[in-house]
């Protein structure tokens, strides 16, 4: 593999790069899912392919090809140098990067059972089952669950001379169990929506998350949704299960720390951020026991955020994002760490594949643990709505004004959790909602939880990240707007 | 990594550059046979294959300069076997012949992992399709150089009226085949051409958007001069309290929208009790003003003749003044209805099943200009964004406005507003469509690109209000 990346390099010099990486990907999918008892999709692919960026006239070009030949190498590396020529006809400066050692390295990510070595038997029959579990519950008119499992190697190769070869084994998996009544449907999924919970780690994931124990429960929270209170409109407590605030993390903290949102590189897309640079180390992000990292180092996780180097060969870092309320730390890249007065880029830049040019990402964007434990929490909480499991998230394009709703909610009264509710929803304002929490639970109730879909970029990549979190109480927040009249 | 590719004798690849384009036809065929014919050696009872191929590059910029400026090309091979009841599917881009014979274990193995499906059905044979003519020559042609040129006028344009530009200018061609055991085989290419832009000018931004088989049929510097217009009549916003208002929504906003009912004509969707429609066919829902239709031969629309099994896909009828009168189906969604498939299914296995993907709206004949000027007071909405489903079936969405919303008073414009966020369901906007323009070709983020008109609804509901 070195061979063909070496050759990508020699010739993009050649054709006049004075910088230049290639990453070589090899990734490997297997997706299983059922429907009602049957099997939906059953599925496996992979893919391989070599991406070369390069710097050239001062501005950036980049190709990707499946051709891995010598002459395909080449040829892709001479289109890449090319591209990056043609930039330069529309450049205002030239690249500047921040320096960088020189790596040379292979690393794995930790897992005991390897998914793609478990019998495609045993598999379908987990989720068999927990699909058959779910459908003993009468009112439940549709049920589904799936698995997905990803092998990925990585070889990355810069004209700098780093060589750094990665492979990341990434496990997920979820049940979902729908029921349709009168002029309502309403859904409860397990271990969270949208495909579940998916973490850097093997087979041994699935297993610790008990679906075939949980089936019932979320088949009957479906159906016992029709007969629950519809949640109330006011302004009052709110307690977020730790999914759904790992979902107000990423939308609310992960998006608008990165860079280059921040300076407009996404301004015509995903759009920009509200973090302009002038708030850093000045603007009072949240209260003071909000403590948020991002963490791509093992050791934090492993989440979908976690590596050894992320895709332009800077080591996985811990960055202080935000510390005792007070914004204090972007996502950056070798080429935008400069321009916040960092020497060395904090190490986010990730692809979703060879044929893509990597781009600032989040890594894992965590609310670090409080001291609560949730049983206190909610035994101190005297009026409250409790909100679990996200069923809908929205936010402006600079991460001012969200909305979310959720699959449940249960009333919090005079220190317990009673009756349930249907179609919770809650919105704010990104700093005032921070700003208003006053209790965040401890380690022992946190998780690091995936976010397998988040799509940025053009063309759009999607990446998996990882959001530490536990339950949390937010006072005075808006509740109840998305079903408002 | 080099393995020779046997079945599959490209054009050498010494002689083409990375960016030569598509190979022939021919080559795509011979593929397909060769791993009907291996599939076959090794028992294989019915074998699909599809080969896709893509050959794509985008230009990116922003801060009045290319950032990013990318290409891609790629060959994937995807075989579907079925035996006994069983089916499943492997997929690569390697076309040595070791690896699609690997593709073809790897889909067979996973096959035999599972319960028998009694009602699997059997491929389907040889059919016949219209012709589309969806390739472009001057969008083949268009170079790096040619992006870079368009895009340096368009961030001189934002120069010299102290603006700040940043869009995309992409191109590409890609092409599907199909094959199967029972002698079907299809294939279609096309090329597509796209220009994005939005101009800011503190605090506010514009933007503007179209895309193409043939880049000839947009204009990029007119695109940059309407959102750098537009972006400067968004400046001075004021914030108005939410509440209901009259709205006219040009074209990309409708389609964003709108683009979130469709999956719900899906007869799968209907028969999982997932879709909006249950209950509701053949009510009057909608307004006696909506019509729809999926056309895939509409000469606005863009896509193969054909869907994921190889069926042709037919003219259908989804909406008739109001009333949701037809569904698309799948063969296996068609067979438990008792019904005709319509072209519409995915590729297998899949549990979603199918969906209209060539949306037609019957539109108006009423002018933007026309819109405003009939409205006492409203509002302007350019674009909406980051649309998702509060309630699956009332429909409700939620969402901000985005790139300029303007008062209207009086039959005039006469302000910028700031953003505000709707909850609003989408049953009840179509009921409330006043009126509509032609229906155009339209682009958004959130939805696929439909042919869909400009709409004056009344009584839309925003909910709160951003800071900018």
């Amino acid at each position: 593999m070195w061979d063909l990346s070496v050759q990508a390099l020699d010739t993009a010099r050649l054709r006049g790069a004075k910088y230049a990486d290639v990453r070589v990907m090899h990734l490997r999918q297997r997706d299983l899912t059922t429907k009602n008892g049957l099997v939906g999709t059953l599925a496996q692919s992979e893919s391989i392919g070599l991406g070369i960026r390069v710097l050239a006239g001062g501005a950036w070009g980049f190709a990707s090809t499946d051709r891995l030949t010598r002459e395909g190498v080449s040829a892709c590396a001479v289109q890449a140098v090319s591209i990056a020529k043609a930039s330069a006809i529309a450049k205002r400066k030239d690249v500047v990067m921040a320096k960088e050692e020189a790596y040379v390295d292979s690393w794995q990510s930790p897992f005991r059972k390897d998914p793609f070595e478990i019998p495609l038997e045993t598999q379908l029959d987990l989720l068999l089952a927990a699909d058959a579990e779910m459908r003993r519950v009468k009112g439940v008119t549709l049920t589904e669950t799936d698995l997905q499992f990803r092998k990925i190697d990585s070889w990355f190769a810069s004209s700098m001379g780093s060589r750094i070869h990665q492979r990341k084994v990434i496990s997920g998996c979820g049940i979902v169990a729908t029921s349709f009544q009168g002029e309502e449907i309403q859904k409860r999924s397990y271990p969270n929506s949208f495909g579940g919970q998916h973490a850097l780690g093997g087979y041994e994931l699935v297993e610790s998350l008990e679906l075939i124990r949980h089936a019932p429960r979320v088949g009957e929270e479906a159906v016992a949704l029709h007969a629950a209170a519809q949640c109330p409109q006011k302004n009052g407590t709110l307690i977020l299960g730790g999914s759904q605030l790992g979902l107000q993390i990423h939308e609310s903290v992960g998006h608008p720390i990165e860079l280059d949102r921040v300076l407009g590189e996404e301004a015509n897309f995903a759009g920009t951020s509200f973090l302009t640079l002038d708030k850093l180390n000045t603007l009072r992000y949240g209260s003071d026991i909000v403590n948020v990292v991002a963490d791509a180092r093992i050791e934090h996780g492993p989440g979908l955020g976690s590596f050894a180097y992320d895709d332009e060969g800077v080591p996985a870092q811990c960055t202080d994002i935000i510390k005792g309320g007070e914004f204090r730390g972007y996502l950056s890249n070798r080429e935008t760490a400069h321009l916040v007065g960092l020497k060395r880029s904090s190490g986010t830049m990730r692809t979703e594949c060879w044929n893509r040019l990597p781009i600032i990402r989040m890594t894992n964007i965590s609310l670090l643990p409080g001291t609560w434990k949730v049983d206190d929490l909610i035994a101190d909480t005297d009026d409250a709505i409790f909100m679990d499991t996200n069923r809908s998230w929205s936010i402006d394009d600079r991460r001012y004004q969200f909305q979310f709703s959720t699959e449940i909610g249960w009333e919090v009264k005079g220190g317990k959790k009673g009756r349930m509710l249907k179609n919770p929803s809650y919105s704010g304002i990104t700093t005032e909602f921070w700003n208003s929490c006053d209790a965040i639970c401890d380690a022992d109730e946190w998780v690091l939880w995936g976010t397998p879909n988040c799509g940025k970029g053009q063309p759009m990549q999607t990446m998996g990240t990882g959001h530490g979190a536990s339950p949390s109480r937010f006072r005075n927040i808006h509740i109840g707007a998305a079903f408002s009249k | 990594m080099s393995a020779a590719r046997k079945p599959f004798s490209r054009t050498p690849a010494a002689q083409r550059s990375n960016s030569a384009g598509l190979v022939p036809e021919s080559d795509l065929r011979r593929t397909i046979n060769s791993v009907l014919r291996l599939a076959k050696s090794i028992g294989v009872a019915e074998t699909e294959v599809h080969v896709d191929e893509v050959d794509d590059s985008l230009t990116r910029f922003a801060n009045n300069a290319i950032h990013q400026n990318v290409a891609e090309r790629g060959l994937t091979v995807s075989v579907r076997t079925a035996v006994d009841g069983r089916t499943a599917r492997a997929t690569t881009n390697r076309v040595d012949e070791d690896s699609l014979r690997g593709a073809i274990e790897s889909s067979l193995s996973l096959a035999h992992s599972q319960p028998q499906d009694p009602k699997l059905l059997p491929l389907p044979g040889a059919q016949r399709y219209r012709k589309v003519s969806r390739f472009s020559m001057p969008t083949v042609t268009l170079t790096p150089e040619d992006r870079a040129r368009a895009v340096r006028r368009a961030c001189d344009l934002a120069v010299k009226r102290g603006q700040v530009a940043a869009g995309i200018f992409a191109s590409g061609q890609s092409q599907t085949a199909m094959g199967n055991s029972r002698g079907l085989f299809a294939a279609y290419r096309e090329t597509h051409a796209e220009f994005s832009i939005t101009m800011q000018e503190q605090p506010a931004a514009s933007w503007a958007k179209a895309n193409s088989a043939n880049v000839r049929n947009f204009d990029p510097q007119e695109l940059a001069a309407r959102a750098s217009e537009k972006a400067h009549r968004a400046t001075n916003a004021r914030e108005l309290p939410p509440g209901h208002y009259t709205v006219i929504l040009e074209p990309s906003a409708v389609l964003d929208i709108v683009g979130f009912l469709f999956y719900d004509f899906a007869a799968t969707a209907l028969a999982d009790k997932r879709s909006c429609l249950n209950d509701r066919m053949g009510k009057q829902i909608f307004g006696k003003n909506i019509s729809v239709v999926d056309d895939a031969y509409h000469p606005l629309q863009l896509g193969a003749p054909f869907d994921g099994e190889g069926i042709p896909r037919e003219r259908v009828l989804l909406v008739d003044r109001g009333v949701p009168k037809g569904l698309v189906y799948s063969r296996a969604s068609a067979k438990i209805a008792k019904s005709k498939p319509t072209g519409h299914g995915f590729m297998l296995p899949n549990e979603h099943g199918e969906a209209p993907v060539n949306l037609v709206f019957g539109g108006g004949n009423s002018s933007i200009e026309e819109m405003i000027a009939s409205t006492d007071r409203g509002l302007l909405v350019t674009r909406l964004w980051y649309i998702r489903e509060v309630d699956p079936y009332e429909k409700i969405m939620t969402g901000m406005t985005r790139d300029g919303l303007f008062l209207v008073e009086k039959g005039r414009v006469t302000s910028a507003v700031r953003n505000f966020r709707f909850n609003q369901s989408l049953l009840e906007m179509l009921r409330n469509v006043e009126l509509m323009g032609p229906a155009v070709r339209a682009t958004g983020e959130e939805a696929f690109e439909m042919v869909v008109p400009a709409m004056k609804v009344r009584d839309f509901h925003f909910s709160e209000v951003t800071k900018f």
